[in-house]
């Protein structure tokens, strides 16, 4: 897959961006789930699904977030987009913190963050023809005149590669590719500031995974918008992003500048998240993570990831994880030993390419 | 029986009723009600009289056609209150969860334990006997079905990619619940409608023939065979001919909601598309 578009590392230059300004700050937010019980409240527990996380997204920039499924990347998607109440910290979207009110209002949210879906089948009402499921927004939030509305669809549909004469149609006589681009003009048809991409492409075929990224891309461009692009797929996420955040267990274990992540990834587990990407010129066995996310009901001691890390010391299964050291150059890394596999990588790097 | 085949019998003895009911003026020879005429008490079938008379004189062909007005009227208009009270309770439990949802589910139970004909009879008692009473009655007497089908359909739709998006969008609960979520489960909810209102027939023809429901001499399939039950050996036709109108009814609505199941059912639907 990571063939598809090798070639983007070397055209994939961190642009000067207008305007350095954060769009988004995400700050220690938390969400917890309290779960089971018995009849008495009895023997209830709290799952953390997101525990405690930073995140800011600049103006332009294409944030990506990645983690095994399970880790929170989704809820934390859910509770930016005024979804799912945080049980802790503060969101704060274009300047204004939309946590802090009782309930959130959501039309005012619509207008600023949007999302497009995984499953290109399931996030099309298949009741509704494309100019309903696009027109309907629209007069919901007040575009009213005929001809506006026309136009505005008609614009949209071009953007993303359709069309105007296509939206009588029903999202079942299109193919999933199309259906996507359908996808990505409802999240646009209200002119967001961002747009939360969840796995945009990982439920479409192959061939077409590469058209619907680079129409993400040239939108971004043309409309000035901001990603925070969810993601397991590495490839995806090293095409796209300018920053990278990886989550483990409802933390951000790293965070950097993507060239940063991909080339001097320091925390263990992004190394073997970036050592598992398959390799079509190179057929070694691939370097598999032992074990599996564990149980957020039951988390490990010590450092969330010490179980299945290739390094942990006594140290790492006996405290918790460090907190998010940043250094000058704004990688910041959650690990005891980040320094130490550093130095090793830099070692082994030479050796075999493989660490 | 062939994919279709039961569609198009059910179709068509359900349109076949619509019509009668609905021409049932010009269709009828005499006046169901006032024409009755001792000299021809009685008259078995013939080419004067096509369903034979009764012991007034009555003709019976008359009051047949006539009396398809009053049963599909009962039918359609009480299931028609069924399945707009089970899907709004359906809809909004499975919406909103909560004790919203507990509280749904406990009168669905409840409904589902006591035999709806018997809550009709009592609503009936209560009441008293008419047209407006009998809709009433069996109107709040059989959603539950409706209601389980809605709530469950909800339950399955919601956490869909279009909901998801149409609340990120701004859409406030109603109108995610009216433009995404209903028009979706429309198929399962036609289904039970249509079986719904061939049970309605019967429970209408049912009351009717307790005395409860159409009083005489207003011609209801139900009322005739309750007058009949005492001519039943000496004049056999004044039951026959309002019982096969029932069974002819209630056959093509059941039919009609089979052939429309197979057609609506999503997952018929994905192996032809």
């Amino acid at each position: 897959m990571r063939a598809g578009w090798s070639g983007a590392i070397t055209m994939h230059e961190p642009a000067a961006r207008p305007g350095d300004d954060v769009i988004l700050r995400v700050e220690d937010l938390a969400v917890h789930f309290p779960v089971g019980g018995g009849l008495l409240g009895g023997g209830r527990r709290l799952l953390r699904a997101v525990d405690g996380i930073d995140l800011e997204l600049k103006r332009g920039e294409c944030l990506g977030l990645v983690g095994e499924s399970g880790c929170g990347k989704s809820t934390v998607a859910l509770s930016i987009l005024g979804l799912q109440k945080p049980t802790r910290g503060r969101i704060v979207l274009d300047g204004q913190v939309v946590t802090d009110r009782q309930s959130v209002d959501r039309k005012a949210l619509a207008r600023i963050v949007q999302i497009v879906f995984q499953d290109p089948y399931a996030s099309l009402n298949p009741r509704q023809t494309v100019r309903r499921t696009l027109e309907a927004p629209l007069r919901l939030h007040g575009v009213t005149a005929k001809s506006e509305i026309d136009g505005r669809i008609a614009a949209m549909l071009r953007h993303v590669g359709l069309r105007p004469e296509q939206a009588g149609r029903y999202p079942h006589e299109f193919s999933g590719g199309q259906r996507q681009r359908i996808g990505i003009a409802r999240a646009l048809i209200l002119n967001p500031r961002i747009i939360i991409c969840d796995e945009p492409v990982s439920a479409l075929d192959v061939s077409i995974r590469a058209q619907i990224i680079n129409l993400l891309l040239e939108l971004k461009e043309t409309l000035g918008l901001s990603y925070i692009m969810i993601s397991h797929d590495l490839g995806v996420v090293e095409h796209m992003s300018d920053r990278v955040a990886v989550m483990y267990l409802g933390r951000i274990v790293e965070t950097g500048d993507w060239r940063e992540i991909f080339e001097r990834p320091a925390h263990p587990y992004t190394r073997t998240l970036i050592a598992a990407i398959p390799d079509p010129l190179r057929r070694a066995p691939l370097a598999t993570t032992p074990g599996e996310l564990p149980n957020p009901l039951n988390p490990p001691d010590g450092c969330a990831f010490s179980p299945r890390c290739l390094y942990a010391e006594a140290v790492c299964h006996r405290e918790p994880g460090p907190s998010l050291e940043t250094r000058p150059d704004g990688h910041s890394v959650r690990c005891w030993r980040a320094d130490e596999i550093a130095g090793q990588t830099a070692l082994a790097s030479t050796e075999s390419g493989h660490p | 029986m062939k994919f279709g085949t039961s569609l198009i019998i059910g179709g068509a003895l359900f349109a076949l009723a619509i019509f009668v009911g609905l021409l049932a003026p010009w269709l009828a020879h005499t006046d169901p009600v006032m024409d009755a005429n001792l000299m021809n008490a009685e008259e078995p079938p013939s080419w004067t009289w096509w369903f034979g008379t009764d012991a007034q004189g009555r003709d019976i062909y008359s009051r047949v056609v006539h009396g398809a007005r009053i049963s599909l009227t009962v039918g359609i208009v009480s299931q028609l209150v069924n399945s707009v009270i089970g899907v709004t309770l359906g809809l909004t439990a499975g919406y909103w969860g909560g004790w919203w949802d507990d509280f749904v589910n406990g009168l669905t139970n409840l409904m589902l334990a006591i035999p709806s004909l018997i809550f009709a009879l009592a609503i009936m008692a209560v009441l008293g006997s008419g047209l407006t009473s009998l809709l009433i009655a069996l109107g709040l007497t059989n959603w539950s079905f409706t209601c389980r089908i809605a709530r469950a359909s909800t339950l399955s739709l919601k956490n869909q990619g279009y909901v998801q998006a149409a609340r990120v969008l701004g859409y406030g609960d109603l109108r995610i619940m009216i433009t995404q979520l209903l028009p979706n489960m429309l198929g399962p909810i036609i289904v039970i409608g249509t079986l719904g209102m061939g049970s309605a027939v019967l429970a209408e023809a049912a009351l009717s023939f307790l005395g409860l429901g159409i009083r005489p001499p207003y011609p209801s399939w139900g009322s005739m065979l309750s007058e009949a039950r005492e001519q039943i050996t000496t004049a056999p036709w004044l039951s026959i001919f309002p019982g096969l109108a029932i069974f002819l009814t209630v056959l093509g609505l059941n039919l009609l909601g089979d052939g429309l199941r197979d057609i609506l059912d999503p997952q018929s639907r994905s192996q032809r598309a």
